[in-house]
């Protein structure tokens, strides 16, 4: 699991100096349960599946504030993304068939809502 | 044929580990012209040398080949010892086992195999070898220091202590360097100035040194013990014979909006200006993109105040020329520009400081009298942030890779003059790591800590915000796993430091080699840390790595001691290796003459006897060797392969090919 | 020509004594690997290799031949690896004409800082001379080894 974070999000733990300088800079630290720098923490350390448990993922903007100012280019957001993928994947049969769409659709819906519907809406 | 001595060295395990030296030993004694082989723990320790010694004496070598590290090591080692044992140090040949061997390769054959072709190779040349004896060049006794720092000074008076004439060249109006703006030093926070300006006053009043102030080094020639550099004295515009310093031009300037750049640009000062009350030479100096005498022809108000007539508007740049035996590079330091890093508002409020303005802000001479205010609205701070490693350990996109080393330190005595002269701050400090290693660092952080109550948080600041005259601050405290918000009235950056901007340019002409960070390197990391690659260059203080006073004083000295150690001797040896004409092959094309970076090739008109008893004049070329570096580039110009380089031959080098390719 | 698994590239890199035979031994210090077929020759200057220690290499069975300097502008002789790229311009062309693969000689700028970069330069270069196989066209059979 661990190894397909990695190859998913392509982030090197190992990089992380421990500055907090993501923590320091995320919009959504209160509504996570584990902050930036302790994803990257925990795929160094092997905690994959607390993180996927954890409260408050889905809250992470990816506004890439941690990935803009980490000063050794760790991109912490990236981890918590292939984590949210991981999630998606293991929750099995999390798509809609095109047909099913129209249905779902009304005017005020942004394009970009759409395609995430595509990965993300469940019934 | 030579009589060739191999002798394979393990260096304890370094090579023995990998290389199997006993089969490497065994395989070249089997080379022709061969007669000993062996090998030995530590062929450059006491007992080793002996043993190549009496080897050389019982075989009746006239060639060695020593298997072991790299040349750049220990190549003069065993060529003195070959040198005591009666054969000429130029018989002697080293094939690189260690640093292009052993500690490349991790499997032993493989590694075991390439050393003996590297021995066979270095066998080849040695075959090819001949004795050769150096000559020697004089040593011009004069050194120049470039760069009047800290480090400069130290290095000038020190060379200047042993009877040697020295030369400042400082590129500001007066010496002191980045020193002379600092307030207190850490870590026993003496008063920067007391201890620095008796230095600079030393220095000018010492009869051995001439400071060339407000001039840089525009060319660099020649060789060590013979340099021949142009200095370039940039037009002050005041006659420094006649200046006496006494400063009432600067106050009578009609010019007042000139930014000053002694105190970072935090107040202004004239378009004349003495940086501070206590410069050497303490000399007036026009700027002139602010007068506008010199803009517009209209003014003059100096000229008109100034008793003793040392207004000269028409000044030009003047050029020097000097020779000097050795060069000393002290170019120093200065903080990175910080517009990377927005995120702490930097470029968008006064409040927030890098730390040398910072300092400036203490500092009793400085713009505000040494009494800390904020310099948007001259209040005085009540919560200060201070933010570490701005720019330092990042990655090589974002900023410098390396610790610039003295933020630590002096964020802690910022720190601890704060909450000394204001109880009433907050202070903060976040850091990612706490480095102190140093004589009584440690001690001295930790009494900021305990005895002054300074808040050190574990994290970063991940913003700055300026709000209603307010910055808040958002950072992480990594220790109690929160976001902190702090309302801060300044907040002050330790910018990561780089080398000065001059230093580039310095290097390509001086021929100095430098770092991917443009720190110049040293000649050996650790066994010669304060001499360039290049002979006759030097290296003072922190234009080779970040460094603080206490460490750029004791490198300034040691720099010093080396060059007196130079200028001490009457006559250098010089390389031996150099270009040699076939007089008879030559044909006075001149295509060596033109290559030569030294200008070492001449060409004479010679007498040949020719056919028939017949004398026939011919021009070929000759090789100064006292001049000639041997770098090989006429070789390769001649067209009729005339010119060789000894020690490097045309021939011994295909001999190492084909031993190669073998 | 199919790529042999056995085959051992011969690879002579010549080494300027001031960058790159210091980069050389950096690489060596910081124990960066790069394969035990490139064997180094010391030269004094980039400068100094004529280019008829190429085609001697060539023609001894040399596989690749790759010369490295200081960088330009940061010659320890002032302007000897401006000669060298010169030369190794022109040679290139020659080996062009006599139709040698391009590929099989290369010149690089390697400081004496710059460890990493000269393994990591071995390793690509080692790499290219094995899919490009044996060098047949230059060898003189006359030298050949078995």
């Amino acid at each position: 699991m661990i190894d397909t974070i990695k190859r998913i999000s392509g982030v090197n733990p190992r990089k992380c100096m421990k500055c907090g300088k993501c923590t320091a800079s995320c919009p959504a630290f209160d509504r996570m349960q584990f902050h930036p720098h302790q994803f990257v923490d925990m795929v160094e350390n092997g905690r994959i599946d607390e993180l996927m448990q954890s409260e408050g993922i889905d809250f992470c903007l990816s506004c890439f504030a941690c990935v803009e100012r980490c000063p050794r280019n760790v991109e912490p957001a990236k981890v918590i993304e292939a984590v949210r993928l991981a999630v998606v994947r293991q929750q099995g049969g999390a798509h809609l068939t095109p047909d099913e769409i129209p249905a779902l659709l009304d005017d005020e819906l942004p394009q970009q809502a759409i395609t995430a519907a595509f990965r993300k809406y469940r019934k | 044929m030579q009589r060739v001595g191999v002798f394979v060295c393990w260096c304890g395990s370094n090579i023995a580990a990998t290389v199997d030296v006993e089969k490497v030993a065994e395989v070249l004694g089997k080379e022709p012209g061969v007669v000993f082989s062996t090998n030995y723990q530590y062929m450059c320790s006491q007992a080793g040398q002996e043993m190549i010694q009496e080897s050389i004496a019982k075989y009746n070598l006239t060639g060695v080949v020593i298997c072991s590290c790299s040349p750049r090591m220990h190549e003069n080692t065993f060529r003195k010892t070959c040198e005591k044992a009666g054969l000429n140090p130029y018989m002697v040949e080293i094939a690189n086992i260690r640093e292009q061997c052993s500690w490349i390769h991790k499997d032993k054959e493989t590694a075991t195999e390439k050393a003996v072709i590297l021995g066979r190779a270095a066998i080849a040349k040695v075959h090819l070898n001949a004795p050769l004896t150096s000559g020697t060049s004089p040593v011009k006794k004069r050194a120049l220091v470039i760069g009047g720092g800290i480090a400069g000074i130290q290095t000038a008076l020190d060379i200047a202590d042993a009877g040697f004439d020295v030369d400042i060249v400082e590129k500001e109006p007066t010496i002191g360097g980045k020193m002379t703006q600092i307030d207190k030093t850490f870590p026993t926070l003496d008063c920067a100035a007391c201890i620095l300006t008796p230095k600079m006053v030393d220095a000018a009043q010492n009869e051995k040194i001439h400071i060339y102030s407000y001039s840089e080094v525009s060319s660099v020639k020649g060789f060590v013990g013979n340099f021949k550099v142009t200095i370039k004295k940039k037009a002050r515009f005041v006659d420094e014979t006649k200046c006496t310093g006494c400063g009432l031009c600067t106050e009578k300037c009609p010019q007042k909006k000139v930014p000053n750049l002694f105190n970072l640009g935090l107040d202004n000062r004239r378009a004349i200006y003495i940086p501070f009350a206590q410069a050497v030479p303490k000399v007036a100096t026009i700027d002139a993109d602010y007068c506008t005498m010199l803009k517009s022809g209209k003014c003059g108000v100096c000229s008109k105040v100034c008793t003793a007539g040392a207004i000269d508007y028409q000044q030009k740049d003047a050029f020097i020329e000097q020779e000097y035996g050795a060069i000393v590079v002290a170019t120093g330091f200065n903080p990175i520009k910080l517009d990377n890093y927005d995120e702490f508002a930097y470029s968008q409020s006064p409040d927030v400081v890098t730390s040398l303005e910072f300092e400036r802000l203490m500092n009793a001479a400085g713009p505000t009298g040494g009494t800390l205010l904020r310099p948007s609205d001259g209040q005085h701070p009540h919560t200060i942030v201070f933010v570490q490693c701005v720019g330092s350990r990042c990655d090589d996109s974002k900023g410098k890779p390396y610790c610039s080393k003295i933020c630590c330190m002096y964020t802690a005595k910022h720190a601890m003059l704060c909450r000394e002269k204001y109880p009433d701050t907050d202070v903060y400090v976040f850091y990612i790591d706490v480095r102190t290693p140093g004589k009584n660092f440690d001690e001295f952080y930790r009494r900021a800590v305990e005895e002054y109550g300074v808040h050190y948080v574990k994290g970063m600041v991940g913003k700055v915000v300026p709000e209603n005259g307010k910055l808040k601050v958002q950072a992480s405290d990594l220790i109690g796993n929160q976001q902190l918000h702090i309302d801060a009235d300044m907040v002050v950056l330790a910018a990561a430091i780089e080398p000065d901007k001059s230093a580039r340019p310095l290097a390509t002409m001086l021929t100095a080699s430098m770092d991917t960070n443009d720190f110049f390197t040293e000649a050996h990391p650790k066994l010669r840390p304060v001499e360039s690659p290049t002979a006759g260059i030097f290296l003072s203080g922190a234009c080779q790595g970040p460094k603080d006073i206490p460490e750029t004083v004791a490198q300034a000295s040691a720099a010093a001691a080396k060059v007196i150690g130079l200028l001490n001797k009457d006559h250098l040896i010089c390389n031996p290796c150099t270009a040699t004409p076939d007089e008879m092959m030559c044909n006075g094309c001149s295509s060596c003459e033109k290559v030569c970076p030294y200008g070492a090739i001449t060409y004479v008109d010679k007498e040949y006897r020719g056919p028939n008893r017949t004398t026939l004049i011919r021009r070929v070329a000759q090789v100064n060797p006292a001049v000639c570096q041997g770098c090989g580039a006429c070789t390769v110009a001649c067209p009729s392969g005339a010119m060789d380089l000894k020690g490097f031959s045309n021939k011994q080098i295909m001999a190492e090919v084909d031993a190669i390719c073998r | 020509m199919p790529v042999n698994e056995e085959f051992k590239p011969t690879i002579v890199a010549f080494c300027c004594n001031w960058c790159s035979y210091a980069g050389a031994d950096l690489s060596g210090t910081n124990r960066l690997q790069y394969p035990a077929n490139v064997k180094i020759i010391r030269i004094p200057c980039s400068c100094r290799l004529n280019p008829m220690f190429i085609l001697r290499a060539f023609q001894r069975g040399a596989d690749g031949v790759i010369l490295c300097g200081c960088h330009p502008g940061d010659c320890h002789y002032t302007t000897g690896n401006y000669y060298a790229r010169r030369r190794m311009t022109l040679l290139f062309s020659m080996l062009d004409f006599l139709g040698i693969e391009r590929e099989r000689t290369r010149v690089e700028w390697v400081s004496a800082a710059e460890g990493a970069k000269f393994a990591a330069t071995m390793n690509d270069f080692s790499a290219t001379i094995h899919k490009l196989g044996p060098n047949r066209r230059l060898e003189d059979l006359r030298c050949r080894k078995d």
